[in-house]
């Protein structure tokens, strides 16, 4: 009998361990709001790979993808209950407000349903939240800024779409970054959208009123447009810190081939929905102490490695990760300290 | 939308038909939208069983309130022979209203919300006295509309008060809250619209308004009861859209003014000549809200082609209204 207790605790805690068997039976949807952009469509296809071959190894019984026709609040919301009503049991979702859609997401929590919430977050709060240090990624790259011209100088900062907490994030490390490094100084600010075209006109309109610039942060997208203006405007060219786009990293490789160029990149990887999904799928397995709140590292390109990874990134695409189960638990591991 | 085409309109009236055969022609567009609005329930309740039920009702259809609202708003500038593009950035501004000032400081929120209509009256009267193309002038303030929204709420937040989150949270007895109080706003409008003498007179005004004038009645003043209901249900649109998702973005209501338009025509309304029906029109917009979001995603449509699916089920659903009012004719 003793061993019989022995043997089924043994048993218990092999089964909360691998979580192979515990969620077999659970259906996983994906509720997205705008599939419009090289940056979803790779979001979509990471999530698509990882999620199949979840499926196939019997891990979750289904992973479907809803993608609202319009990008409007009320479409997503309307699709958040009846995602309810087709009774799965997790919701991964990338949300049109990170507030207006409170109300659905409520019912789902309510009706016993995990929602995990990436990319554009939800604020309710029975909801997750996997979230890019997207500070710490503005920090980073003067500090990396800080390698490349120990001298220090003068830094072109280009902002991202106005009004969103990403902009802010990221701006707010720049500034701290700034901060610790005294040797720089911030001496124009433009905003890029996070498009080369945006970025490209906005740095070629400033770049005559500015002294000479040493360096461009930025934050992604941006990048190879602000190589364009500085190219244009007959310019010495900066350290221009890159954003894991295909035409940036492709810029790059060309820079250091003719003259062993350096920089940086880092940008949010796409397959951070994989993230998400694992997050769920951690969750349904039980898991009750999953912080609601998951700061997840984004994806960094050095000297080294960009060339390797370039090949891999579509023509017009950006560089993604599919995040496996084990990430998951690693990062959910990192953020319970 | 102009006075030259409000004269062609009675032309576009049912004309030498005999009695019989009239009656039963507008029967069966009276009973249209019904029908659409049960093959679309078939069609759910075949792929979602589960979907059919209080529960189910109640999360399917209580985001179909403020789209009923919205299209009764747009019905009445349909009823005169003009259209409103605002409707939907309109929705949006009383959202963020809603969910700012009408939480913290009610009394400003409710002369904000009244002298909304007030402006919307105005506009009435402005397309009337200058003769302008209410297209170009609503067009013009949609942008107006969205500017106000993103300056009370620039960033996506807000609440709704809490009176208004009780009343859309509301669960009667046996029957769901969305479908109890479509049954209210359309049974309001048709009694106030169709079964009142001034309700004809508005009607009128979009059917033939040379005969409304030379028999002694204000044009302007149709026009402008006509844009201030409008106004009025664009207010109540907001605020329940408001009480659903608790919380509110400048964006929220942009795709209310094609839904809304969509819905009019849907429950057998004519974009001109006064022919509109409220209870078709509350119709039309339950079924566009089911065909477009829960049929859609019990459906299991493959991601790439969920958005085309979409536009193809809203072509469908309309194409069959244009079949049947054409073998009216």
């Amino acid at each position: 009998m003793k061993k019989l207790l022995v043997l089924s605790a043994f048993a218990a805690m092999l089964a909360s361990g691998t979580a192979l068997a515990d969620t077999s039976g659970k259906k996983i949807a994906f509720s997205n709001n705008y599939a419009g952009n090289s940056w979803r469509q790779a979001m979509l296809d990471s999530y698509a790979i990882v999620t199949k071959k979840a499926v196939d190894d019997k891990i979750v019984a289904a992973a479907d993808v809803f993608t609202t026709a319009d990008k409007e609040v009320p479409t997503q919301a309307a699709q958040v209950q009846n995602l309810i009503l087709q009774g799965y049991d997790a919701i991964v979702i990338n949300a049109a407000s990170p507030d207006a859609l409170n109300g659905a997401i409520k019912q789902a929590c309510d009706a016993g349903i995990v929602v995990v919430s990436f990319d554009g977050t939800v604020t309710e709060p029975c909801a997750y939240r996997v979230v890019v240090d997207f500070k710490d990624m503005g920090k980073q790259e003067v500090e990396q800024m800080a390698k490349f011209q120990p001298k220090g100088g003068n830094l072109l900062e280009i902002r991202g779409l106005a009004g969103t907490s990403i902009d802010e994030a990221i701006h707010a490390g720049i500034l701290e970054g700034v901060a610790a490094h005294p040797e720089f100084k911030i001496v124009g600010s433009v905003t890029g959208d996070w498009d080369q075209t945006t970025a490209q006109k906005a740095v070629a309109t400033i770049l005559p009123s500015l002294p000479d610039v040493v360096g461009v942060v930025d934050q992604g997208g941006d990048g190879y447009g602000a190589a364009q203006a500085f190219a244009a405007a007959g310019k010495p060219r900066p350290t221009i810190i890159m954003g894991n786009r295909q035409d940036e990293l492709k810029w790059w490789k060309e820079q250091k081939e003719k003259d062993g160029y350096k920089t940086w990149s880092a940008s949010i990887a796409p397959g951070v929905s994989t993230l998400a999904f694992w997050v769920a799928q951690q969750v349904l397995d039980g898991r009750k102490d999953i912080p609601h709140d998951l700061l997840v590292p984004y994806l960094a390109f050095t000297q080294d490695d960009f060339e390797a990874a370039l090949p891999k990134i579509k023509e017009g695409g950006v560089a993604t990760h599919e995040y496996t189960q084990e990430d998951a638990i690693a990062a959910i591991k990192a953020n319970i300290k | 939308m102009r006075p030259e085409m409000t004269a062609i309109a009675p032309g576009t009236l049912p004309k030498a038909s005999p009695r019989g055969s009239a009656a039963r022609a507008r029967m069966l567009r009276g009973l249209l939208p019904a029908l659409s609005l049960a093959l679309v329930l078939i069609a759910i309740a075949w792929l979602n069983p589960r979907a059919i039920s209080y529960f189910g009702f109640n999360l399917m259809l209580n985001l179909a309130i403020p789209i009923a609202l919205a299209t009764i708003a747009q019905m009445f500038v349909i009823a005169g022979n003009e259209l409103d593009l605002s409707i939907g950035t309109f929705v949006g501004f009383v959202g963020c209203v809603t969910a700012t000032w009408l939480r913290d400081a009610p009394l400003i929120g409710i002369l904000v919300l009244i002298g909304s209509i007030g402006v919307y009256a105005l506009l009435g009267a402005l397309i009337h006295l200058r003769n302008l193309p209410s297209i170009v002038v609503t067009l013009g303030m949609s942008f107006v509309w969205q500017g106000l929204a993103i300056l009370i709420l620039p960033k996506p937040g807000g609440k709704a008060p809490d009176w208004l989150l009780s009343i859309m949270s509301f669960k009667p007895p046996y029957v769901p809250f969305p479908i109890l109080a479509a049954l209210l706003i359309a049974a309001v409008v048709h009694f106030g619209l169709m079964r009142t003498s001034y309700g004809v007179i508005l009607r009128g005004s979009g059917g033939n308004a040379a005969a409304l004038r030379r028999a002694g009645w204000s044009l302007l003043k149709t026009k402008i009861v006509l844009f201030a209901l409008t106004g009025l249900f664009g207010v109540l649109s907001g605020m329940a859209l408001i009480g659903i998702t608790t919380s509110a973005d400048a964006n929220i209501g942009n795709g209310y003014t094609l839904l809304s338009i969509a819905g009019v025509i849907l429950g057998g309304g004519e974009f001109v000549g006064g022919r509109v029906s409220p209870i078709g029109a509350v119709i039309g917009a339950l079924t566009l809200a089911l065909a477009a979001s829960p049929l859609l995603t019990f459906m299991h449509i493959p991601p790439d082609w969920q958005v085309a699916a979409n536009g193809a089920i809203l072509i469908i659903v309309l194409a069959a209204r244009v079949l049947i009012s054409r073998r009216e004719r």
